[in-house]
This record gives structure tokens, C-alpha cells and sequence, in this order.
């Protein structure tokens, strides 16, 4: 048994998440999906003609569109798309200041600690509260260099020159029934734009919240990275554990364009009763580099492949992805890699650990077309089951085209050994904490591309998530 | 020499004219067992009422749907009698000089027979002489199989047409020492061939069959649809081969092989794939007893427009298996290939080991490779782990046989053939393997 200390710093971390704020909404579309959501949500916003009609026309392409069971989890047909809410917002406008953010928001992202990581390291910050940011501040030397950081709703009304071009090109309405989804209703999320040559030193960070029961999140973020510039973004997302279903479907669209670098990361800790449908795409062009980094603790059931689209020459993609599997969870997780210029190279690595009943799958995909040269890929995927009742799957697809190209899969499914086990029992370790030394060693090469704050906590949290899975 | 089940002329057998006509007829004359005729009918209805694989169905990810239209080819004619000769003059020349027997189709019909070296108590007959004289023993074992990797349709339609093909049953203890051989050709305008391969090897026992599609000649639109059903009990030893080298450049080959593993027993399966437009090879291995062990491998050698689509399944079902898959492909000028395999390992079989492999040497600049290894663990203490990789030869190789005065065209070639022989270095019988090289390397002279 670990300590009291220790007991206790996991008892409030693992409800960290878990607390709830009375519902007083200004603004509700109701239960349910039709044109007339779809109108609410844009008059609310007072958005421009165009994106009107962009979502109404979305909303026809995700009535037509068929649920991907023929390859997907069974277990999306248990969504109840009548019995969501599609739009819920306090009415407030996104403040500047902290002070200025209604109490119970106030309340609830202090005990996430966002104001205190704001003041630690980050460049930027904006915290989502259901459908609407609730705050969002830039450091002022960012915006002097003309960085852009706002919410959909801001960044497509204030800035349409910079963000309609690229606005649903990177994942066209139609890619999926949830895409499309998600073009019909989204709310909030980040739109950026970093100007040319700016190297954004600290990370920009977005926090998102699920706080009213059966309600489903639809945030959309486009980030824009123009020639030679840099950034770091984060992202992290927690909801209470409702009795019901929960929806999160967003749509990330990324573009580097000539030398830029995006570094996305994600940390997921939804409870576990959210359905985590996500489409995440980058646009790399000429020797632009894009990495997702992409760690899946919580929810029902996640699907997500972070992809880049190499459309340049010598871009580079990279998917780092970390996904654990706890009882009655499903991290159908993995990664997209279009090759589509010379010299383009790519890197997947995944690792996931399945516990108790959880389930983990790996599904990817890397196509090298024809009459490209040069072109490389390298997917490692690793799993590691820790119970005799987890699975775990790995479902890679990769083509190639032309004989001037290389590419390498590798998978292999482990378990923790015996002999590690009693190795580390025998110098006075119980069987809990050896365990959870040895996922830690699994996932370690991949933690360390976190940033520290991140790395220290995704450690606890497996941590956390191993207590109790050994016996 | 029996051939109750040789249809005579003007049998019409129309089952690939139209995906949903009449079912075939044998030999008004020929009495079948009550129980293969329901079979038969039973195969036919579920062919008509199948539909035709469509785009999203998974087992066909990647695959040119084009070539399942075979409207228009079905089974013809017998050869000549001097066809015939020839055909029985060549396949005598190509064979392994040690062979237990050696059988010869030829369009559906049974031409040569000769058993030199079969142990004493083994059935090794065509399928029609087991109905009439091995019924009971046939039936135990004859087209039991209900599952299948997307090919549910081509399976009904062999289970409603198969007409040719051998019955071998190996009794408790019974051990050849030299491979059974059997030659399938096809040939003539729209021919269909339905071989049937079922070897069964009871305990300890240990069998070895090479089956070998072939065409007449010329170029004409045929189709083959066989399948291998491969059992071993306890201790037992199968090893199975398919050769494919069909030389019309319009033939069409699906193969379906099962193979059924019991306690301690293997089962080895390899498939070397060199001629036609269009192959489809769907190969389940499932480890049904503790200590199971399979083994699949395959060399493919694919040019031109050819589309060779292999989909693989390991399935581990008990406790303490094994198995293991190695494909290599080599692609010259416009081919494809498509490699789907899974792994998969059921609830409570522990201790399981399984690996698969498949290398793609890429020799063209429009040659497309396909690779989708795939795994399902459901266990515990399981090691299991795949690998994929495409490629090509690298300078540092060429440069190496260079320096000790191989030109670099044959470098490339030397290192292109040592690529596919390490697949089928890993099958047994030397004289089985000389077989593969000699067909292999054949090939290699004709790409050129």
C-alpha cells in the first residue's frame, strides 16, 4: 500500500476532473439535430452568410453519411444524436482578464490549475466552457508580433482574410459522418496564426470543458503557421462522469506552411462515459514539419488518427501517440500519413497498454503514390497488455508505389514479465508499484517528448490508472 | 482407375456464366451420395444468394473489383488425347524425381495416375472415386468450412462445382516419405477449373502434397477456383504447397485453403504465385489444441499488370501455439500486390507465439504495394509481433557483387531471386524445392 500522503494526492488527482456546476445557461438550442439548431447556433454567433450556409450544407452530408461500423466499434451506434445538445453557452464573451470570468467557470479551471499554468509557462491561453470560450489571454509581446490566437467564432468573423482560405480544406465537410458533423455545429475552439519567421517560445494552450450532462462538444481550431515560423500548442480536455453519454467531436485543421513547425499536443482525460470522435489533419508543405503528440487516458471511446498531408517537398510528418485502456474503455487510436511530394518522410510511433478489460487498437495508414522519389516511412507500434481479460489490436494499412521509397511497420504485443516483477518485489517494491514502474518504462522514451509539466503529470496519471490493475 | 464423376461433353455447368443460374450437373448416370447432393444444392443456393463483394467490405480494401466479374468462363471440354499426352509428358518432366504419387487433371478430368511410394493403409484418390468408395470417411471432413476472408462467394461456388482433385487421408502412424504431386491444367476460351484439395493426416502421421495449377497453353480468359482443406491430429504433420504458374495471360486464380491444427501437430503451407492476370489467395490457419503449431509461407513474383491479393489469418485457439508467416513479394513494371494478414488470439490462449512477416521488393517505378498485417490479442502471456517493410535493392548491395565482377543487371537479378528463395528455403523436401527455384528463376529469365 502506498502512503497516506500519497494516497491522498491520488484520491483528489483522480477526481481532479469530476465536479459539476448548476446549469444556468443563457443560451440552449435544445435536445436534438435539425436545420433549426443549425440556424440558432449561427444567429447566436451572428455569423456571416456564408458560414450559414456552409453549416446547413454540412448538416445535409452528416444526415447522408452512414455510421463506419463496416470497420469501426459497434458501439457508435450507441450514440443518441436526438438526445445531445448541441449548443450551450453562459452568453459571455471570452475575457481578457481572469478576474472577469464568472465565478463557478473561475472555480472550475482553478481546480484544474489553469490560471496557475498560465502564469508558469505558457504564451497564451484559452479555456472552453461547453460550447463558448470563457477565457482567452496572449501574452501582450505575441500580439505585438502580430499573433493571432482567438476563438472559431472571432477568428472567422475578425480575421476571414487570414482564416476562410484554409477554413474546411485541410478536412473537407465530407471526410466523415463526423467532420461533417462538426461542421454543422461547431463552437469555439482555437483559430491561430503565427506571421512569418515568428518562433513562438512558449506553448499556446487551449482547455476544454464538458460541464452539462448529454451535452456534445464541437470544437473546431485551425491553426495557421506561416513561412519559417514555430509553435508549440496544447490542449487538454476533462468533463464530470454524467449518468448519460457525452459527445466530443472536434475538427483540428493545421497548416505549416514553407519551414514552419507545429507541434500539437493533446492530453485526453475525458471521463469515461464520453464518446471522443475526432478528426485531426495537418497540411505540410515544402519542408514544413507537423508532429502530433497524442496521449489518450480517458473516455468511452476514443477514435482518433492524427494525419499530415506531405505536400511538399521534404515536409515531414510525425504521430507520437500514448493510449491506455482501462476497464470498459476503447482507445481506437493511430495515425494518417499521405505522402504527396519527393523526399517526404514520416514517423509513427505508438505505443498503448490495455488494463483490466480496456481495449486499445492501433489502426494507420501511409500511402506513398506514384512517381514520387525518396519518399520514407517508419511506424513502430507496441502494445502491452497487462490483464488476462485486455486486447488489444493493430490494423495497419500502408501502400507504396515506385521503387524509390522505403518504408518499415513494426508491431510486437508484450506483457509486463514475471521475472521483471519479481525482480523488482524482491528489492522491497510491492506488486502495484513494480507495475506501475514497468508501464512507465514502456511509455517512458515517449513521455519524454512531452513538455516537463505534461510528462510529470501524464506519470501520475498512469500511475493512477495501474493502481489496482495487478491481482 | 475410376472416373464416375468425369461429366461427359455437353454437361453444362454455367455456374460463372451468370453468377445466378442453374446449378451444375454431374453425369446423369453417376449416383452421388444423398448427402453430397444436399451439400451441393445447399452450396449453390447460398452462391446465388451472396452478393457480389462491394467496395466497403474490408476484405477487399485495395482490391481491383474488376476481376470478379467471371461471367462467361465455366468448365469446357476435355482436352484431346493428344493434349492430353503432352500435358502428362510435361508435368512427368517437371516433377521431383521422389514422389510418393503424382495425379493429373487436365480441365477437370483425371488424365495420369501413378502411386510409387504410398504407405501402406492411405486413401489418396480423386474426389469422385471417395464418394463412391470412401463416402462415410469423405464426409467427415469434405467442405466442413464456414469461414472464409471475403471469398464466401467463390467458396459456394466451388463447394456447388468442385469436380476434380484428390481425397488423402493418412491413417494413424501412416508416414510418406516423398510428396503426393498433382497437376491441375486449364485451358480453352472461358474453361473453369474446380480443384479440390483435402488431406487429412491422423495421429502421427505425416503427409506432404504439391499442388500445381498450370494452363495448356495460349492466352485465353480461364478461372480457377480451388480450395485446400488441411487437417492434422494429434502429433500429425501436413505440409502444403500451391504452385501457380499459369501462363495465359487472361487466367484467374482464387484458392481458398483452411488448415485445421491439432495437439502437438503442424501444418505447413507455402504458395508460390507467378502467372496470371489475377490472384486471390485467402489462407485461414487456426490452432485449434494446445501446442498447435503453423507455418504459411509465400513467394510471389508479379510483373506486368498482374494483382496477386493474399489475405492470411492466424488463429490461435488453445493454449501454447504457435505460428509462423513469411510473405515476400517481388513487383516489376505495373503489378500490385496485397498482403492482409491477422494475427488473431482468442480468449484464453495463453502462452501463445506468433510472428508475421511480409518484405515488398519494389522493382519499378509503378509497381504498388499493399501491406495490412494486422493483430487481434485477446490473451495473456502472449508474444506476438509483425513486420512490414517495401524497398528496394540498395546501391550498397550492387556495388558489393560489383566489385567481384557480377554485372550489375545480374547483381540486381542474383539478389531479386535470393529474395523469394528465403521464403521458399523454408519449406521441406529438397526435391519439392528445387521445383519452386526452377519456376522462379524461369520467370526471372522472361522479365528480362
Amino acid at each position: 500500500m502506498p502512503d497516506s500522503a500519497t494516497l491522498e494526492a491520488v484520491t483528489i488527482d483522480q477526481d481532479e476532473g469530476n465536479f459539476s456546476y448548476p446549469e444556468d445557461y443563457a443560451h440552449d438550442a435544445g435536445y436534438g439535430l435539425d436545420e433549426s439548431t443549425v440556424d440558432y447556433i449561427s444567429n447566436i454567433k451572428g455569423e456571416a452568410e456564408w458560414i450559414r450556409e456552409f453549416r446547413q450544407k454540412a448538416l445535409k452530408v452528416f444526415f447522408a453519411k452512414p455510421m463506419p461500423t463496416h470497420w469501426a466499434s459497434k458501439d457508435l451506434e450507441n450514440i443518441i444524436f436526438k438526445d445531445i445538445r448541441y449548443y450551450l453557452s453562459k452568453g459571455q464573451a471570452p475575457t481578457r482578464s481572469w478576474d472577469e470570468v464568472p465565478d463557478d467557470v473561475k472555480k472550475t479551471f482553478e481546480r484544474l490549475g489553469i490560471p496557475e499554468k498560465e502564469r508558469k509557462y505558457l504564451a497564451g491561453v484559452e479555456a472552453q466552457f461547453d460550447s463558448e470560450a470563457a477565457y482567452s489571454n496572449v501574452k501582450e509581446e505575441l500580439t505585438k508580433e502580430g499573433v493571432i490566437f482567438v476563438n472559431s467564432t472571432e477568428g472567422l468573423r475578425e480575421h476571414p482574410e487570414i482564416f476562410r482560405k484554409w477554413f474546411g480544406k485541410v478536412i473537407p465537410t465530407g471526410d466523415n459522418k463526423f467532420s461533417a458533423l462538426n461542421s454543422a455545429v461547431f463552437s469555439g475552439g482555437s483559430f491561430i496564426y503565427v506571421p512569418p519567421g515568428v518562433k513562438v517560445k512558449h506553448p499556446l494552450q487551449a482547455y476544454f470543458r464538458i460541464n452539462a450532462e448529454n451535452f456534445g462538444q464541437f470544437e473546431r481550431t485551425l491553426i495557421i503557421v506561416d513561412e519559417g515560423a514555430e509553435v508549440t500548442y496544447m490542449e487538454g480536455c476533462t468533463a464530470p462522469k454524467f449518468e448519460t453519454a457525452t459527445l466530443h467531436s472536434a475538427v483540428v485543421e493545421l497548416v505549416a506552411m514553407k519551414d514552419a513547425k507545429i507541434q500539437y499536443i493533446t492530453v485526453q482525460n475525458w471521463s469515461n462515459n464520453v464518446f471522443n470522435l475526432v478528426t485531426k489533419r495537418g497540411l505540410a508543405h515544402e519542408n514544413a514539419e507537423i508532429r502530433w503528440i497524442d496521449c489518450n487516458i480517458g473516455s468511452r471511446l476514443t477514435m482518433k488518427y492524427p494525419g499530415v498531408i506531405m505536400k511538399g517537398r521534404k515536409a515531414r510528418g510525425e504521430v507520437i501517440s500514448i493510449a491506455l485502456a482501462n476497464d470498459g474503455q476503447h482507445q481506437d487510436t493511430g495515425a494518417k500519413m499521405i505522402h504527396a511530394a519527393d523526399e517526404t518522410t514520416s514517423n509513427i510511433v505508438a505505443k498503448s497498454i490495455s488494463v483490466g478489460t480496456g481495449r486499445s487498437t492501433y489502426r494507420g495508414q501511409v500511402h506513398i503514390p506514384k512517381h514520387l522519389k525518396g519518399c520514407k516511412n517508419n511506424t513502430e507500434c507496441d502494445a502491452l497488455l497487462i490483464n488476462a481479460s485486455s486486447r488489444t489490436d493493430t490494423y495497419p494499412a500502408i501502400t507504396v508505389r515506385g521503387n524509390q521509397h522505403a518504408t518499415q511497420h513494426e508491431a510486437s504485443v508484450s506483457q509486463v514479465s514475471e521475472d521483471q516483477i519479481f525482480y523488482m518485489k524482491q528489492r522491497g517494491l510491492s506488486e502495484g508499484e513494480a507495475m506501475s514502474l514497468s508501464v512507465n518504462g514502456f511509455v517512458n522514451d515517449l513521455v519524454r517528448e512531452f513538455p516537463m509539466e505534461y510528462s510529470v503529470e501524464l506519470k501520475r496519471l498512469i500511475d493512477m490508472e495501474m493502481e489496482g490493475s495487478v491481482g | 482407375m475410376s472416373m464416375v464423376l468425369s461429366p461427359p461433353e455437353e454437361t453444362t455447368i454455367r455456374p460463372a456464366a451468370s453468377w445466378s443460374d442453374a446449378p451444375p450437373v454431374y453425369d446423369a448416370n453417376t449416383s452421388l451420395p444423398d448427402w453430397y447432393s444436399d451439400l451441393r444444392s445447399a452450396a449453390w443456393a447460398r452462391f446465388a444468394a451472396l452478393p457480389v463483394p462491394a467496395r466497403t467490405n474490408q476484405h477487399w480494401r485495395f482490391a481491383d473489383l474488376k476481376h470478379l466479374a467471371i461471367e462467361g468462363r465455366a468448365p469446357t471440354a476435355p482436352v484431346s488425347d493428344l493434349v492430353a499426352a503432352e500435358l502428362i509428358a510435361r508435368a512427368v518432366s517437371e516433377r521431383p524425381a521422389d514422389y510418393a504419387a503424382h495425379f493429373v487433371f487436365a480441365n477437370n478430368r483425371l488424365i495420369h495416375t501413378e502411386t510409387p511410394a504410398l504407405p501402406a493403409g492411405v486413401v489418396c484418390v480423386t474426389v469422385g472415386e471417395a464418394l463412391a468408395s470412401h463416402s462415410e470417411l469423405l464426409r467427415e471432413h469434405f467442405l466442413k468450412q464456414a469461414d472464409f476472408l471475403g471469398g464466401e462467394k467463390f467458396a459456394a461456388l466451388h463447394a456447388a462445382a468442385t469436380l476434380s482433385g484428390l481425397f488423402v487421408h493418412f491413417p494413424k502412424g501412416a508416414v510418406a516419405e516423398y510428396p503426393v504431386i498433382v497437376h491441375h491444367f486449364v485451358g480453352g476460351e472461358g474453361a473453369a477449373i474446380f480443384p479440390h484439395s483435402l488431406i487429412v493426416a491422423e495421429d502421427h502421421a505425416s503427409v506432404t502434397v504439391l499442388d500445381l495449377f498450370e494452363s495448356v497453353g495460349g492466352n485465353e480468359e480461364t478461372l480457377t477456383v480451388g480450395m485446400a482443406d488441411l487437417h492434422a491430429a494429434r502429433g500429425g504433420r501436413v505440409q502444403y504447397v500451391a504452385v501457380q504458374d499459369l501462363s495465359a495471360k487472361g487466367a484467374r486464380h482464387v484458392h481458398l485453403q483452411h488448415s485445421r491444427v491439432g495437439r502437438d501437430a503442424s501444418v505447413k503451407v507455402g504458395f508460390l504465385n507467378l502467372g496470371a492476370e489475377w490472384v486471390r489467395n485467402e489462407s485461414i490457419n487456426r490452432m485449434v489444441e494446445n501446442g498447435a503449431d503453423g507455418q504459411i509461407f509465400s513467394a510471389n513474383l508479379a510483373n506486368e499488370s498482374q494483382e496477386f491479393d493474399q489475405r492470411t489469418l492466424q488463429s490461435h485457439e488453445a493454449q501454447h501455439t504457435t505460428s509462423d508467416l513469411f510473405f515476400k513479394n517481388a513487383l516489376y513494371d505495373r503489378a500490385r500486390t496485397i498482403f492482409s494478414g491477422l494475427i488473431q488470439v482468442l480468449p484464453g490462449s495463453h502462452h501463445t507465439d506468433s510472428y508475421q512477416t511480409c518484405r515488398n521488393l519494389m522493382g519499378s517505378d509503378e509497381a504498388e504495394a499493399n501491406s495490412m498485417p494486422g493483430l487481434e490479442i485477446d490473451a495473456d502471456q502472449v508474444k506476438c509481433s509483425h513486420g512490414s517493410t517495401s524497398g528496394t535493392i540498395s546501391d550498397e548491395e550492387i556495388f558489393y557483387l560489383r566489385a567481384r565482377g557480377i554485372p550489375a543487371e545480374d547483381a540486381r537479378k542474383m539478389i531479386s531471386l535470393g529474395f523469394l528463395n528465403e521464403s521458399i528455403d523454408r519449406l521441406d523436401g529438397d526435391g519439392l524445392k528445387a521445383v519452386l527455384f526452377s519456376r522462379v528463376e524461369r520467370k526471372f529469365a522472361s522479365i528480362g
